[in-house]
């Protein structure tokens, strides 16, 4: 969902572009042919009846009737929801601390950014499943280690399982969003630092009254990103817990796989798909209103 | 500055565009592996159910059943120059979701493979399969071959659809002997038996059951036990036959209460919905000696004798039916499981590869090698007489105890995931794995279930 929205910029703005406006041809034809076209496919199979196997039957706005009275599915979007708040609040201030920490010219902090960037080189799936073989009560990291506080009961408990699922995403996107940061503090004009450090302000002080408030479009930038992704997040909760324990991590993206693919149930699963993108949708507009409106204002007063 | 910032991002999707299309054209080519034909005919690298001379067949890729399935479709081939098969191999999981796919998508192989039951009645209903009925008819010598109790979940409303094939798998009570010489104990006879070892063996730190809680079908092996030991097949007979509310019946209501009794009494192996059956932690469990016994698929066995190192082939390995429970209505003798696996010919088959196929079944798929390979893997294969190849096989004793069970079983009730459709099947395993962890009552996992009766 995320591809969505970062590929409708350049196709609605293709008009504008001039002689070079056919450039934007091959985008558009990428976001037409895998992004509008399934979108709008999606969207003609939540009216329908279809189990994947037989003929394709109309059942009109019975899907929706269905999905929207459905328990499950209050419990799917509070579920992400959760996972979307936890992970941005996990995610962000170690992000932040981290970008700004590698975001300084030394040699120690350049190998250790290369260091914490390799979890994001690994596949989630991978990732997941050595996080189940790690965290397995009887064979896992805690009974080989023999530490008695390390055999828990990781995944099959509703808590933990919660908690597991956000250590794994904010310790596989960490280090994507403090390289964002990374950049975001050293485009920081340094005439700033060195202004404040003549007027005596402090480390801390500094961080706070500079490095936080010109850091304002990148939060924006990350957070839409950890939210939007958040919402679509599959294949390591799918790994890791598959929805489980009970219903105690089924996202909405979830929720939707095992209606359509499981339970053959492709209607409902489609309105599934709809309400995300919708809500895809809506949530990036509200982050890039909640900064964008007045981009043309200067950051730069008193440098 | 707008136009420079759309041709860069032109620029970039322009670029990206041509590794990403290779990725895609890659992707077409990769994935499963075939196997067969050997280049002898032409439409030998169609998958859909438009080839020519060449039947297809996908079937699963876990050994030591993929080599017994090679192997068969190569002798076929052998056999039939002018009319061979080609095939597929899946890993299990991506199989199901796959062929459902390639079914719904008209692109299904000449030969589906499956576990019969409720999906064999979906792919029926969408008119997918060839009715198989008035061939078994013609062909009643292959009929008398196989077991008749294989043919079940091959039938749908009368009709047969799929032939079955391969090996019988009951579900078996494994347990190890050298727990129960710890606590000096005997293997349990009743349901009370059950509910005394359990405190017994948790005092000497050694969890009474194995399961693989998060997998869910795990779960499910107890309840269709307990049912069928309180109730006999009825209950799930009238569940599958649509009757209204038959959740509902006080039998089902106290099984699935007997069964938050055993987890109550932690009867399972602590953490065991963290743990799958797909990594054979729960067979692990049983045969490090961290559990004393273990509800499992008769597959297992031959899985536990590889990895378990001596625990089988030293004789540390119990198994037994699961034991009837007090004033329960049920036979002991009764049994649950895979009664088989089936394979179906795809309506989209021409009548060449229809024919091959036919022809596949009664030779090849049937005939006294694949008896031979089949029992060499541990395994039981559902052909009348086979018990005659048992007395020359390492697993002799298992296979004679597999065999019985099957041929006088009363009841060889089918997997409910696998006899109820696709839809009702995912309500079932998630309310069993609800009901497990203690989060819904007896009552309220009645409730959900008649929902989707029927459906």
């Amino acid at each position: 969902m995320s591809a969505v929205t970062t590929t409708a910029r350049p196709a609605a703005r293709a008009g504008r572009g001039g002689s070079l406006g056919w450039m934007t041809v091959p985008a558009l034809v990428f976001f037409v042919g895998f992004a509008v076209i399934p979108l709008l496919g999606v969207l003609a199979l939540s009216f329908a009846q279809w189990d994947g196997l037989g003929e394709i039957g109309l059942a009109g706005f019975g899907n929706w009737a269905a999905i929207l009275a459905d328990p499950g599915l209050p419990h799917a979007l509070w579920i992400t929801f959760l996972v979307m708040a936890v992970s941005w609040a996990v995610q962000t201030p170690a992000s932040i601390l981290m970008g700004t920490f590698l975001a300084s010219h030394h040699r120690y902090r350049a190998v250790l950014s290369v260091v914490f960037f390799i979890p994001l080189l690994l596949s989630s799936a991978a990732l997941a499943i050595t996080y189940k073989a790690l965290l397995d009560p009887n064979f896992g990291l805690g009974a080989g280690l023999g530490i008695p506080i390390l055999v828990q009961d990781w995944l099959g408990d509703p808590v933990l399982a919660f908690g597991v699922v956000i250590f794994v995403v904010s310790w596989q996107y960490i280090p994507f969003h403090s390289l964002i940061y990374q950049g975001g503090v050293r485009q920081i004009p340094r005439s700033m630092y060195e202004a404040a450090e003549l007027d005596g302000a402090g480390r801390v002080r500094r961080f706070f009254s500079i490095t936080l408030p010109q850091l304002k479009y990148t939060i924006i930038t990350s957070s839409t990103l950890m939210v939007v992704g958040s919402l679509t997040l599959f294949d390591l909760i799918f790994v890791l817990t598959a929805g489980g324990p009970g219903d105690a991590t089924r996202v909405l993206a979830l929720d939707m796989y095992k209606r359509g693919f499981q339970a053959n149930l492709m209607g409902p699963a489609s309105v599934i798909a709809v309400i995300l993108v919708f809500f895809g949708l809506a949530l990036s507009l509200l982050l890039r209103r909640l900064g964008g409106r007045d981009s043309g204002h200067s950051q730069l007063e008193g440098a | 500055m707008e136009s420079r910032t759309t041709s860069r991002r032109t620029f970039l999707s322009l670029s990206m565009g041509l590794p990403l299309g290779a990725a895609l054209a890659a992707c077409g080519g990769q994935g499963p592996t075939q196997t067969g034909a050997g280049g002898g005919s032409g439409n030998a690298t169609t998958s859909g159910g438009g080839g020519g001379n060449s039947a297809t067949y996908w079937y699963l890729s876990t050994q030591p059943q993929e080599g017994v399935r090679t192997r068969t479709m190569e002798r076929h081939n052998a056999a039939n120059p002018n009319g061979k098969i080609v095939g597929t191999t899946f890993q299990n999981d991506a199989f199901k979701t796959k062929i459902k796919t390639a079914i719904g998508a008209g692109q299904a192989p000449t030969l589906i493979w499956g576990w019969g039951g409720g999906t064999l009645r979906s792919y029926v209903q969408a008119g997918q399969v060839e009715d198989l009925t008035s061939w078994f008819d013609q062909n009643a010598a292959v009929k008398d071959k196989l077991f008749p109790s294989s043919f079940g979940a091959a039938t749908i409303d009368g009709k047969i659809y799929a032939m079955p094939c391969e090996t019988m798998q009951p579900i078996v009570l494994y347990y190890d002997k050298r727990a129960f010489e710890k606590i000096g104990a005997q293997p349990p006879q009743t349901w009370g038996d059950i509910m005394d070892l359990v405190p017994k063996f948790n005092a000497k730190g050694i969890a009474p059951f194995s399961l693989g809680g998060q997998s869910r079908w795990t779960n499910m092996m107890w309840l269709e036990f307990l049912y069928d030991r309180l109730a006999g097949p009825e209950i799930f007979q009238a569940v599958f036959d649509g009757e209204k509310d038959a959740w509902n019946h006080p039998d089902s209501l106290k099984a699935l209460g007997m069964v938050q009794e055993l987890v109550k009494a932690d009867g399972f192996v602590k953490g065991f919905s963290s743990i799958t059956a797909d990594s054979n932690a729960d067979q692990a469990l049983l045969y490090t000696g961290k559990a004393a016994m273990m509800l499992h698929g008769g597959w297992t066995y031959g899985s536990m004798s590889t990895d378990g190192g001596d625990f089988v082939s030293g004789g540390n390995l119990g198994y037994m039916n699961f034991p009837p429970i007090d004033g329960g209505k049920g036979d002991p003798g009764n049994t649950v499981g895979n009664p088989g696996q089936y394979l179906s010919i795809s309506s989209k088959a021409t009548p060449e590869q229809e024919e091959i196929a036919k022809k596949f079944f009664s030779g090849a798929l049937i005939d006294d090698t694949a008896v031979k390979e089949w029992v060499s893997t541990g395994a039981v294969p559902i052909i009348k007489g086979a018990d005659a190849q048992f007395a020359s096989s390492k697993d002799a004793d298992f296979l004679n105890f597999v065999y019985n069970i099957a041929v006088n079983a009363k009841s060889f009730a089918q997997s409910w995931d696998q006899a109820l459709s696709p839809t009702a099947a995912e309500v079932l395993l998630d309310n069993i794995a609800k009901l497990f962890q203690l989060s819904i009552s007896p009552k309220e996992f009645a409730t959900n279930m008649n929902a989707v009766i029927g459906k």
